[in-house]
């Protein structure tokens, strides 16, 4: 395994160049960090696992020994008690003669430690008499060996020692040690290659990341990380990093269609007003002819004046930042108070205002913005409803949420105009003639969002059915307003 | 009335200071913080008009600010291009008596400023309001013209009672609808003009003399003789 994915041509990925350069900087490298940890971790496994071989092989050897010698010695003791002495080096002989392997030490002293039977040539000197197991450095027939003995002391003073030639343990110590040498050699190399397989999986997958953000800050807003499919940690990172690519996307067309919509929803009544102006200044042959330029500049002005402040107003309910300000709101005696405000301004008119709306409605929010909603929802209702016409307000409750419904009997809207409807400056064929700013919908759908809820546009069959569906307020749970 | 104009811009103060002028009151003013308060708090005024930007070390909020804890209750009236309502509200708790964004109508802010001066001195507590042959009676919420009873509606009540507190005054349709029914934003629709019609239907047109006046431009004035 390489890093190969790394040096793909084209689109290299490169750490960013430090100042300091050099090895630290190679250390540095998240890549490399994370090699050096797995081949930590795998050096460290090693080792752990060469420990308990050497000490369960080893160990059991041992264990075996003491527990052959044991039985040996017992067998000793007992033939001294069946057959005397005689017996008792009758039998060390025979089992001298009998140890095809020549790994067994026996020894038959008396009280005065004289020889009596066995393959020792006197009492080992390096001992003391008192002692019951140890290891004893033997000299048998020029060879040098270590066994593993034990003592016992027999009736008249006599003492016995069987032992076994442990010299293959010795060995077998160094061959694990040479072994765990090996392990620890290979471990490392292992080790190192499992860091560059890491480092270069790290590296392939994170150089796609990086590739993405580097064509996106340079401009190309369509490009997006690669999701793999194995629906691992990366591809989760890679979906949100993408999420989070679209919403920008996203955020970069509303600014883009507000600037074009300045530049042309602006542009017109600036344009009229400059025009007016210029055209009382040249041509104006009385005060009273330019005094009304002069107020129908200003009006236009205002106008524009009243674009910008609608602009700024879904500005700011957009950034969220008034949500802090929420509170239990009662919106019943706000619709109240808002038909009885429109009621008389529809019948002057001709046309009826009808509210059916409960006794109390509740939803967390903040009471000036539903209130602005709702007088923008009614003032298009009556701009565009006919003389005679009938505009309906109501209310109610569906499903942890408060709808607000103001229904007209109006032209409405086409079916294809209504997603759009709620754009910034988006106006209708039927609305072009109609003053406006087209911004209206557009703030109650700020609104709406701000708390959590939808506007919905319907068709009224005929006339537009604008439903502010909001959230009902919990007082247990308080709102769910999503961040 | 003395009123002290503290705006730095040379052009908004110079048509600010003209107008207030020459709607016959004393103006003095100054295009810094520092100087701002060292007038405001050395000198009596009926109303101050304030930027909140301001050069000079003390902006407009650490201006009122400071004045405010010296027991000073000047009316101030604040002026300021900031605009959103956090703004507004922080205007509001620093002591401000009202807020208007720029741009703004010199008509709407003559009227509020005249408003906020009358505030102080007639908003006791008073029982009965009287102009000319009208009269009310804020306890049994009745209302009389020329000795003749007249049937008004409580929203109409209210908006006769504003009207009446602030008479001989311009009073605009933003400030109705934010002192009668406490709104903050402007309809499309001329709501307010249809309401003002409704109450002159009942106080008005069964007697000889209008008491309620439009003011071109600006809004409506309740007196006694026409302006």
């Amino acid at each position: 395994m390489t890093d190969a994915p790394g040096e793909r041509p084209g689109e290299a990925w490169r750490p960013a160049p430090r100042p300091d350069g050099g090895a630290s900087s190679f250390f540095s490298q998240a890549g490399v960090r994370f090699g050096m940890i797995y081949a930590c971790l795998f050096g460290a496994s090693s080792l752990a696992l060469a420990a308990f071989l050497w000490w369960s092989t080893a160990g059991l050897l041992d264990r075996q020994n003491e527990a052959a010698i044991q039985v040996d010695t017992q067998g000793l003791v007992d033939r001294l008690a069946e057959g005397g002495l005689p017996a008792l080096i009758d039998t060390i002989e025979q089992r001298i003669a009998g140890n095809i392997d020549d790994d067994s030490v026996y020894l038959l002293v008396d009280s005065g430690l004289k020889r009596l039977a066995g393959n020792l040539d006197r009492w080992p000197t390096s001992v003391p008499a008192d002692f019951e197991w140890t290891d004893l450095r033997i000299d048998r027939g020029g060879l040098k060996a270590l066994a593993r003995v034990h003592h016992e002391e027999l009736a008249g003073g006599m003492h016995l020692l069987v032992g076994r030639d442990v010299e293959s343990r010795v060995q077998l110590r160094g061959i694990v040690a040479d072994a765990m040498l090996w392990a620890a050699v290979i471990a490392v190399l292992l080790g190192t290659v499992g860091a560059m397989a890491v480092r270069g999986l790290f590296r392939a997958t994170l150089a796609d990341i990086s590739a993405t953000a580097a064509a996106v800050s340079a401009g190309d807003l369509g490009r997006r990380v690669k999701v793999t499919g194995h629906s691992d940690e990366f591809d989760v990172l890679a979906e949100t990093i993408n999420d989070m690519l679209d919403r920008i996307a996203r955020l970069m067309d509303g600014v883009r269609q507000v600037s074009n919509a300045i530049a042309h929803d602006l542009r017109t009544p600036i344009t009229r007003a400059r025009m007016r102006l210029e055209d009382a200044a040249t041509t104006a042959r009385s005060e009273a002819d330019l005094r009304q330029a002069i107020e129908r500049a200003q009006s236009d002005l205002d106008g524009i004046v009243a674009v910008f402040q609608a602009l700024l107003r879904i500005a700011e309910i957009e950034a969220g930042s008034r949500r802090s300000a929420f509170t239990q709101v009662d919106v019943a005696p706000l619709l109240s108070d808002l038909a009885e405000l429109y009621e008389a301004a529809a019948e002057e008119t001709g046309q009826t205002l009808v509210a059916r709306i409960p006794p109390h409605a509740m939803v967390f929010g903040d009471r000036d913005m539903i209130q602005q909603a709702i007088a923008n929802l009614l003032d298009n209702a009556m701009k565009f409803s006919p003389p005679q016409g009938v505009i309906r307000l109501s209310a109610q409750a569906a499903a942890g949420a408060i709808e607000i419904v103001v229904a007209d009997d109006g032209p409405g809207i086409p079916q294809q105009d209504r997603e759009r409807a709620t754009e910034r400056f988006f106006r209708g064929e039927s609305a072009r003639s109609t003053p406006g700013s087209g911004l209206g919908l557009a703030l109650v759908q700020a609104v709406a969002m701000l708390h959590g809820g939808v506007l919905r546009l319907e068709d009224n069959a005929p006339g537009l059915k604008a439903v502010v569906h909001l959230p009902a307020a919990d007082p247990a749970t308080g709102p769910q307003v999503p961040e | 009335m003395r009123i002290l104009v503290v705006e730095d811009d040379k052009d908004v103060a110079g048509f600010v200071v003209k107008g207030l002028r020459e709607a016959g009151h004393v103006v003095e003013h100054t295009a810094n913080g520092r100087d701002g308060l060292f007038l405001a708090a050395s000198e009596q005024f009926d109303a101050i008009v304030l930027d909140r930007m301001l050069p000079g070390g003390v902006d407009g909020l650490r201006l009122l600010e400071t004045l405010r804890s010296q027991g000073n209750a000047t009316p101030v009236m604040f002026l300021s291009a900031l605009a959103q309502v956090d703004d507004r509200v922080r205007g509001l708790k620093a002591g401000g008596d009202d807020y208007m964004t720029k741009p703004f109508a010199f008509a709407e802010l003559l009227a509020r400023v005249e408003a906020l001066t009358r505030r102080g001195k007639s908003e006791g507590p008073a029982t009965k309001l009287a102009v000319g042959d009208l009269e009310m009676d804020l306890l049994s919420r009745s209302v009389k013209r020329a000795g003749q009873k007249v049937d008004l509606q409580p929203r109409e009540f209210r908006l006769l009672e504003y009207l009446m507190r602030h008479a001989g005054q311009v009073v605009t349709r933003t400030m109705l609808l934010e002192g009668v029914w406490d709104y903050h934003f402007d309809p499309q629709t001329n709501v307010i003009d249809v309401h003002v019609s409704r109450l002159r239907q009942k106080v008005d047109k069964p007697f000889a003399t209008p008491l309620i006046h439009t003011v071109r431009n600006a809004g409506y004035m309740l007196r006694v003789e026409a302006p």
